[in-house]
């Protein structure tokens, strides 16, 4: 069974198309990427997918509809909106006395341990922690959830490098496994490259790009042209072209990487190149 | 855990149903603990208005051997009006102040979480909107009720205790202030006038209070406020009546038998009858006012589901 399972799925507020018709399958155990522009609908698609908002068109996300059973959906899915979320006024010890009450799949036991790891005391109260602190008491509850899928919706907004990057270490390594799934959009997407399993790109409510992390390396082709091959370079079609320390570098998809490795360096293009140069390709799409 | 207590014997699987039925969730439970530590106001702010009242109540002890001593020439009924008097203020006041807390926090209960985003944590957990909805509606409608009856009935035990030691230092009787007070029926009353107005009368108050609350973004005093006004005013100018203002005013001030403690002479001259009791419970004001409560709880279970973070 898909862990989630979309088809058509579709929102709109009053005559913004926020998502607009999305096909959508993530599989058990992948880590999924949602990478897109500001108003692109990815916070929309998730807040679909957590019962947060009705939508039109089909969703199944473990076999259940998120907008009418939102609470049974709930004891298998975590989700972490942004760092800021929860409240200030609670105290530690409060919350997890809280979720221990309402969560029949948390073990205060690992949260304890995983919070003993920090500087994080029961006796404080979210206020007095800093914003690397919340997330990563926020982390602690979730990863305590013995849950089945994970949403992050930019869990790492506004923290400093440190605090990002144990973040993902510690899901990558105390938490996932092949029986989970995380969804996670970010605009820190160097960070999550290396995590990722799957990538999605959307723009304007709809996905430009869907693939798994061994494809694109097949796929995608990143060449950094001799100056005297930059013309014939450019007849492969590049789907992308910037300058780069005074050298053309050359986006490819779908050329065979042996003809491009005589017209000079050819590498994987990082997901953020890659993104840069989808938008703007279908950005020219548009325009034409 | 279902294998662990099906390969075990019958007796410690029992044990094992024990436990887990007591660590089962308690949404509900969790909850409403969840709104006392967050609104604190609501044992802090009538704990200091017992404070207050008890301050009060012992500067005026200067005058109270004499006042006793006049109150022993008056007739009993009277006498009792006259002891009574400062007990009967204590639980106003703290029965005042329970009421504008339960205002103030059904104004803010459902938007609250919404204008600090934390809405987006309470609904990442299995707590169905129904469920967050009636945790908030049991502080106005039994917490803050129950929690008034308790300070109270403390306050004027205080009262009672320190008036004795004062009167027996200055050798005046205080055989009617034990024997002919009816302590207990005060209780009783006092209960029933907490639990019947303050509970379920005033319901479709709290009831509308809270529904506002999960619907506007901002400014929700006002917009609790005008729709009231609007209707009034276009009641009076297009038909020249006012029997929505009477209406808002019957709830406001207490239903059928139920404006004993607040009218002058206080619960001596109103003792708690059943016959009393059973003219409120077959008013329709009552039946009419809880019906609206519902329905506006249950609007309010249904914007919660729908609004988001403000």
């Amino acid at each position: 069974m898909a862990c989630i399972e979309a088809r058509g799925l579709r929102k709109t507020f009053g005559t913004t198309v926020a998502v607009d018709g999305i096909d959508l399958r993530v599989e058990e155990g992948r880590i999924l990427g949602l990478i897109g522009p500001n108003g692109a609908g990815k916070t929309t698609a998730l807040n679909a997918i957590l019962g947060l908002t009705p939508y039109q068109g089909e969703l199944k996300v473990l076999g259940r509809d998120p907008w009418s059973e939102r609470e049974q959906l709930m004891r298998d899915v975590c989700f972490i909106a942004d760092v800021a979320v929860l409240p200030r006024w609670v105290r530690v010890s409060q919350l997890l006395d809280y979720v221990a009450g309402v969560h029949p799949r948390f073990d205060r036991g690992k949260a304890e341990e995983f919070l003993a790891k920090t500087t994080i005391r029961q006796s404080h109260k979210v206020r007095e922690l800093s914003k690397g602190m919340v997330t990563q008491l926020h982390l602690a509850l979730v990863m305590a959830i013995d849950a089945r899928l994970l949403v992050l919706d930019e869990p790492t907004l506004g923290l400093d490098i440190l605090y990002r990057k144990q973040f993902y270490d510690s899901l990558l390594n105390d938490y996932f496994d092949r029986s989970r799934t995380i969804v996670v959009t970010t605009h820190q997407v160097e960070e999550v490259q290396h995590v990722l399993t799957d990538v999605m790109f959307i723009a304007h409510g709809r996905i430009v790009l869907s693939c798994s992390m061994e494809e694109l390396e097949s796929r995608f082709v990143e060449l950094s042209a001799h100056p005297e091959q930059v013309a014939a370079a450019r007849a492969f079609r590049p789907i992308y072209e910037r300058q780069a320390l005074g050298r053309s570098v050359l986006l490819f998809d779908g050329v065979d990487r042996q003809q491009l490795a005589a017209l000079g360096e050819t590498r994987t293009p990082s997901i953020a190149d890659l993104f840069v140069a989808v938008m703007s390709h279908q950005a020219q799409g548009a325009a034409r | 855990m279902n294998t662990e207590s099906n390969a075990m014997p019958e007796s410690h699987a029992d044990a094992q149903v024990l436990t887990a039925s007591t660590s089962a969730p308690q949404p509900l439970y969790w909850s409403i603990r969840r709104e006392l530590w967050e609104n604190r106001s609501i044992y802090i702010a009538p704990l200091a208005v017992a404070g207050i009242v008890l301050v009060g109540f012992l500067i005026g002890t200067v005058h109270l051997p004499e006042r006793m001593r006049t109150a022993l020439t008056l007739q009993p009924m009277q006498r009792l009006a006259v002891i009574e008097q400062p007990y009967h203020m204590a639980a106003l006041m703290i029965m005042g102040f329970e009421f504008l807390v339960a205002l103030f926090y059904c104004l803010d209960a459902l938007h609250g979480e919404r204008r600090d985003r934390s809405i987006l944590f309470w609904k990442s957990l299995p707590v169905s909107d129904l469920t967050a909805v009636m945790s908030k509606a049991s502080i106005p409608l039994l917490v803050l009720p129950l929690v008034a009856f308790v300070i109270t009935v403390a306050t004027q035990w205080i009262m009672l205790l320190i008036s004795t030691a004062i009167l027996l230092a200055h050798g005046v009787s205080v055989a009617p202030l034990w024997s002919e007070m009816p302590w207990l029926q005060l209780s009783v009353m006092l209960l029933y006038h907490l639990v019947a107005m303050h509970g379920f009368w005033y319901a479709p108050i709290y009831g509308w209070l809270l529904m506002v609350s999960g619907w506007a973004r901002r400014a929700v005093f006002l917009w609790a406020a005008l729709p009231l006004i609007a209707i009034g005013v276009i009641e009076k100018i297009a038909f020249n009546t006012s029997h929505f203002g009477a209406l808002l005013r019957t709830r406001i001030l207490g239903g059928p038998g139920a404006s004993d403690l607040t009218a002058s002479g206080g619960v001596m001259m109103h003792p708690l009858t059943l016959a009393r009791l059973g003219e409120f419970l077959v008013s329709p004001g009552l039946w009419v006012g809880l019906a609206i409560t519902a329905a506006f709880l249950a609007a309010a279970v249904q914007l919660r589901r729908y609004q988001g973070p403000i």
